[in-house]
């Protein structure tokens, strides 16, 4: 699948990153609800900034978008190992490029030219977010179904570990969203070839 | 259904006044005011979207219906035969926290002497059941983790009479799909056949040694560790099994029914 001028990013991958978008707004949303019925980290998220309206309605939101999140995240591992795209776009990184790639974003002058080539930074970016993604999944699994999944449980460091994580992870989500949302506006043409495909 | 949209009404301008008397009527009573709670953050929910209340519905509709669908799926999930974990007496959670949908200071007090455990339903045996009886049990203690859907945990030690033989003892039928329980504070709520017969579901009759305090659902609570704690009722009255869904008190206002961990 050469990269060409036409097809930055294929259908299938635009597909699956909005759908991840609107899974991740939902769930984010929605938890930051449950999380503000018991605060156990001491302070309040504004209720006007959640979803679901009380315990309930959040938790029927959570536990509805908690699908869409799995079916879609595991669909687009899939495609990215199967087509060899896991490989050839995130790979390798090596840490002196990542150091001079973020040194170069922070001066404002990190190259755009070709969409279609993720730079060090991007790349551990994204590999970074995925891997807190699957962190969120198996987390929410154990703050779901502790008793069903005892290996996955202990190896969180137990039930009320499990939800920290699941707490942290989400934070270090929405601070990839902020970074990432400021990164689409400096260079908007990468919002288009994530609509359009190029 | 027809209760909560009489309520959602109320914030809507331009209705009569006696709808709004009739809803004012049904807040008096503290489920009402939860179903008020969420009319009125429904409403702020409206204005987040941008829904119309029609569609506002349609939304709650769909999402019932996939809660029903997680309901199917942790049925799926539920292994009869794996124990939630145990723990040792040290790691006891004191005080060990008191929830229910109304303040401590509102506790029923029951009267243990005159106190009759109920049944009805597909069952053989329907005579009623005094607490000296249940006492002469076999009983089973267990150092557990209680989960409450609220987001927070704590360890508890129950003790009373494994579910499993009380219900094999009475004659119930358990290819039977639910059963219910009703209770002597007007909560109530029911559970899948499976989760019943779990080895470590029991009627608790005592907590940490002694009869259960009035806090912790004096005489009979049923104790699951496999179940969130809106799932363990407190003060119970009356053991139906049954073939229709039952619901129950949060279940009805939507908390998933099978509220399993």
């Amino acid at each position: 699948m050469p990269a060409g001028e036409r097809n930055i990013h294929p259908l299938w991958l635009r597909i699956t990153h909005w759908l991840n978008a609107i899974a991740v707004v939902l769930l984010v949303l929605s938890g930051w609800r449950i999380y503000d019925s018991t605060e156990f980290l001491g302070f309040a998220i504004p209720r006007g900034i959640t979803l679901g309206g009380w315990l309930a309605g959040a938790l029927q939101w959570h536990f509805a978008a908690m699908w869409l999140l799995f079916a879609n995240g595991v669909l687009y591992l899939l495609i990215n190992v199967f087509t060899g795209r896991l490989w050839r776009q995130f790979f390798p990184i090596r840490p002196r490029e990542v150091l001079q790639d973020l040194g170069a974003a922070l001066r404002g002058k990190l190259a755009h030219e070709d969409l279609s080539h993720y730079n060090s930074v991007q790349r551990l970016a994204y590999l970074f977010v995925m891997v807190d993604s699957v962190l969120l999944v198996l987390s929410g699994l154990v703050l779901w179904k502790s008793v069903q999944f005892p290996i996955l449980r202990e190896l969180l460091g137990g039930y009320e570990a499990a939800r920290r994580i699941h707490f942290f992870a989400m934070a270090a989500l929405c601070a990839f969203i902020v970074v990432h949302l400021v990164m689409v506006a400096l260079v908007p043409r990468t919002l288009l070839a994530m609509l359009r495909g190029r | 259904m027809i209760q909560r949209l009489k309520l959602r009404d109320i914030v809507i301008p331009g209705e009569g006044a006696a709808m709004l008397a009739d809803a004012i009527g049904h807040i008096a009573q503290p489920s009402r005011r939860a179903f008020l709670k969420r009319s009125l953050t429904l409403g702020g929910l409206t204005l987040l979207t941008g829904c119309s209340t029609g569609s506002q519905d349609s939304i709650e509709a769909a999402l019932a219906r996939i809660s029903r669908f997680n309901d199917f799926a942790q049925g799926l999930l539920f292994d009869p035969n794996l124990l939630a974990p145990t723990y040792p007496e040290s790691m006891i959670t004191d005080p060990f926290p008191f929830n229910a949908y109304y303040s401590e200071d509102e506790v029923r007090d029951i009267d243990g002497d005159t106190w009759r455990l109920e049944l009805s339903g597909l069952i053989a045996d329907r005579k009623p059941w005094t607490l000296e009886q249940l006492r002469a049990l076999p009983q089973q203690s267990q150092v557990t983790r209680h989960i409450c859907v609220e987001g927070w945990s704590a360890i508890g030690k129950w003790g009373g009479v494994p579910f499993a033989h009380f219900l094999r003892l009475v004659g119930a039928d358990l290819g039977a799909k639910y059963i219910g329980f009703k209770c002597g504070d007007d909560y109530f709520t029911s559970i899948d056949m499976a989760t019943a017969l779990h080895p470590q579901t029991i009627m608790a009759l005592t907590y940490n040694g002694q009869p259960l305090p009035p806090r912790y659902g004096f005489p009979m609570k049923l104790r699951m560790p496999t179940k969130l704690g809106y799932k363990n009722p407190k003060h119970i009255q009356a053991i139906f099994v049954t073939n229709t869904y039952p619901g129950g008190y949060w279940e009805d206002q939507g908390y998933n029914w099978f509220g399993g961990s």
